[in-house]
């Protein structure tokens, strides 16, 4: 579904993606992890078209997007989250997902049709929320965190994503909220292909049907949770030997 | 708990303060009706300031050099009396058009750049045209202006030393315009422009062009400037490079402030007090009127820093 050749990135002489190949089939659950600086948000940039790279290819569903704009990967069905909220704070949730849901449809260009007007994107939008137990008519700023991290994959959703890149979106919710963010995530569609950057290692071996280790800018190695859990290369660098003997 | 589609109905309907508002509006007719000049002056800088609203307000895009269309729709609107006919209304339309594709094609530089370089840009562009409406005497008169027609009425209605006919012209075509802006703000569209306001770098992230959202949102407000400017034109009978003026580019950013901008209201509200206050202030010191200007708008954004309709806003909502 989304894969990449040869992608490479630098910022003078600190190469942050070095010859990165994924291969991402429809509907696995990916995990993204690596200690901090090792590339995982560029990689999501570089994929959503937020970085351009230096070399190299991006594939949605077989069709190359390495040129096309951000804005233009999401219509093809690339969808992401990001790890600080970046919302819009006056805006209330609903109206917020309805903007993403009109985009999809192509009718955020109309300007003398009412919004009311537009009642199938509403209840979609509503629907959205609802599924997701984000309180719909409230300004976003005035939303909890745990709620706009919430929103930040409503809007995601409001696209209809083929791939969802999800950059850590437990980041600072608190344990117990977590749990309600990842049960959402948990529910989404099994036809959904999913890769999420995440620290927390429970969480980690709990979704990700595979897991893929960047370590400064490079892969380092991919395979389901079990393999990486034996890994020496992974022990070393990352995870710890302590933690996986338990 | 309101459904959904009521969340939206509520924002777009139509509150009683709006029609009191307009009903208040034609007040002049027969409370001060040896003002009526005054007030289609008013009226016509209020749909300048409107204009500059649906940009500023509700885009994002700060310009100095809005006057550049408004400049262009005088011009239209005064080499047409001059050269072709005096008929108003397909004059209106025409002004508004050439600044609407003059918008369109600066819109392509403007929706680049943001902040301090967007500023820039803005008042370069007013600059430049202003400087070629100055050199292109032959066609605009140059620093003389362009004079020597006289667009006598309006659907039959006679423009009058008394200025009713000036008067229920621009505010007709201010209400006219206004219900397209307001349309615009509460339709699709106008959600994606509060989008861009709120968070331009997020917007590609939901698979929003914002580009050419801005691109069009510059070129609806340049109809609209441009509109103004032929208003002015018509209800003068004249047109001089001051309509194309950094200074009419300031005035109505300062007028915007002064209201409070993203709020559709704020621009005409904010025209009314600055147009009345400017009239008082020349009245009373015409050497030094500007300083009281300064100190309302040094008074205003530091204790109303959303503009005075942002301050009663705020104060109904603590009221509720």
């Amino acid at each position: 579904m989304l894969s990449t050749k040869n992608l490479n990135k630098s910022f003078g002489s600190l190469v942050v993606a070095q010859d990165i190949a994924l291969e991402l089939p429809q509907g696995r659950r990916y995990a993204l992890i690596g200690p901090n600086g090792a590339g995982k948000t560029t990689l999501m940039n570089l994929l959503t078209g937020m970085l351009a790279p230096d070399s190299g290819q991006v594939f949605l569903g077989g069709e190359e997007i390495t040129r096309l704009r951000p804005d233009a990967r999401v219509k093809k069905g690339l969808a992401r989250t990001f790890q600080i909220n970046t919302l819009f704070p006056q805006l209330s949730a609903l109206e917020t997902v309805t903007l993403a849901v009109l985009e999809r449809e192509g009718h955020a260009h109309n300007w003398w049709r009412g919004l009311p007007r537009f009642g199938a994107a509403i209840d979609e939008a509503h629907a959205i929320l609802d599924s997701l137990k984000v309180p719909p008519t409230r300004e976003t700023k005035e939303l909890a965190y745990g709620q706009q991290r919430l929103l930040e994959i409503a809007l995601a959703l409001a696209t209809r994503p083929k791939v969802l890149l999800l950059d850590e979106p437990a980041a600072g919710v608190p344990k117990d909220e977590s749990a309600v963010l990842f049960d959402a995530i948990d529910g989404l569609s099994r036809e959904l292909t999913i890769l999420f950057i995440e620290h927390d290692m429970d969480v980690v071996f709990r979704f990700a049907s595979r897991i893929i280790v960047m370590v400064g800018g490079r892969i380092l190695v991919e395979g389901p949770p079990e393999e990486i859990a034996r890994d020496e290369r992974v022990r070393e660098v990352y995870l710890g030997k302590t933690r996986l003997a338990a | 708990m309101e459904n959904a589609n009521q969340h939206f109905r509520r924002k777009v309907r139509l509150h009683p303060l709006e029609i009191v508002f307009w009903l208040c509006t034609l007040l002049p007719f027969v409370v001060t009706p040896n003002y009526l000049s005054l007030a289609s002056q008013i009226a016509i800088t209020a749909l300048f300031a409107l204009s500059l609203d649906l940009i500023l307000g509700y885009a994002g895009i700060v310009s100095l050099g809005h006057a550049a269309f408004f400049g262009v729709g005088a011009y239209t609107a005064g080499l047409i009396a001059k050269h072709y006919w005096l008929e108003p209304l397909s004059s209106l339309v025409i002004a508004g058009a050439l600044a609407g594709l003059v918008g369109y094609a600066t819109s392509h530089i403007i929706v680049r750049f943001r902040h301090l370089a967007l500023i820039m840009l803005t008042m370069g562009l007013g600059l430049l045209l202003h400087e070629a409406a100055n050199s292109a005497s032959m066609l605009t008169g140059g620093a003389d202006g362009l004079q020597g027609f006289k667009v006598p009425s309006v659907l039959g209605f006679k423009f009058d030393m008394f200025g009713r006919a000036a008067y229920a012209y621009a505010l007709a075509v201010l209400f006219v315009c206004f219900l397209v802006a307001r349309r615009v703000i509460h339709s699709p569209f106008g959600l994606a422009l509060r989008g861009i306001r709120e968070n331009a770098t997020r917007m590609p992230a939901i698979g929003a062009p914002s580009r050419a959202h801005l691109r069009k949102a510059y070129t609806i407000a340049a109809v609209l400037a441009g509109i103004a400017g032929a208003l002015l034109t018509h209800t003068t009978s004249t047109v001089s490079l001051e309509t194309l003026s950094f200074g009419r580019s300031a005035d109505v950013l300062v007028i915007l402030i002064l209201g409070g901008a993203g709020r559709l209201y704020g621009g005409i509200i904010g025209a009314i007090i600055y147009m009345v206050a400017r009239d008082q202030f020349s009245g009373a010191n015409p050497q030094y009127w500007y300083f009281w200007i300064g100190l309302l708008l040094v008074a205003v954004v530091m204790f109303l820093p959303n503009g005075i309709l942002g301050g009663i806003g705020a104060l109904y909502k603590k009221s509720k």
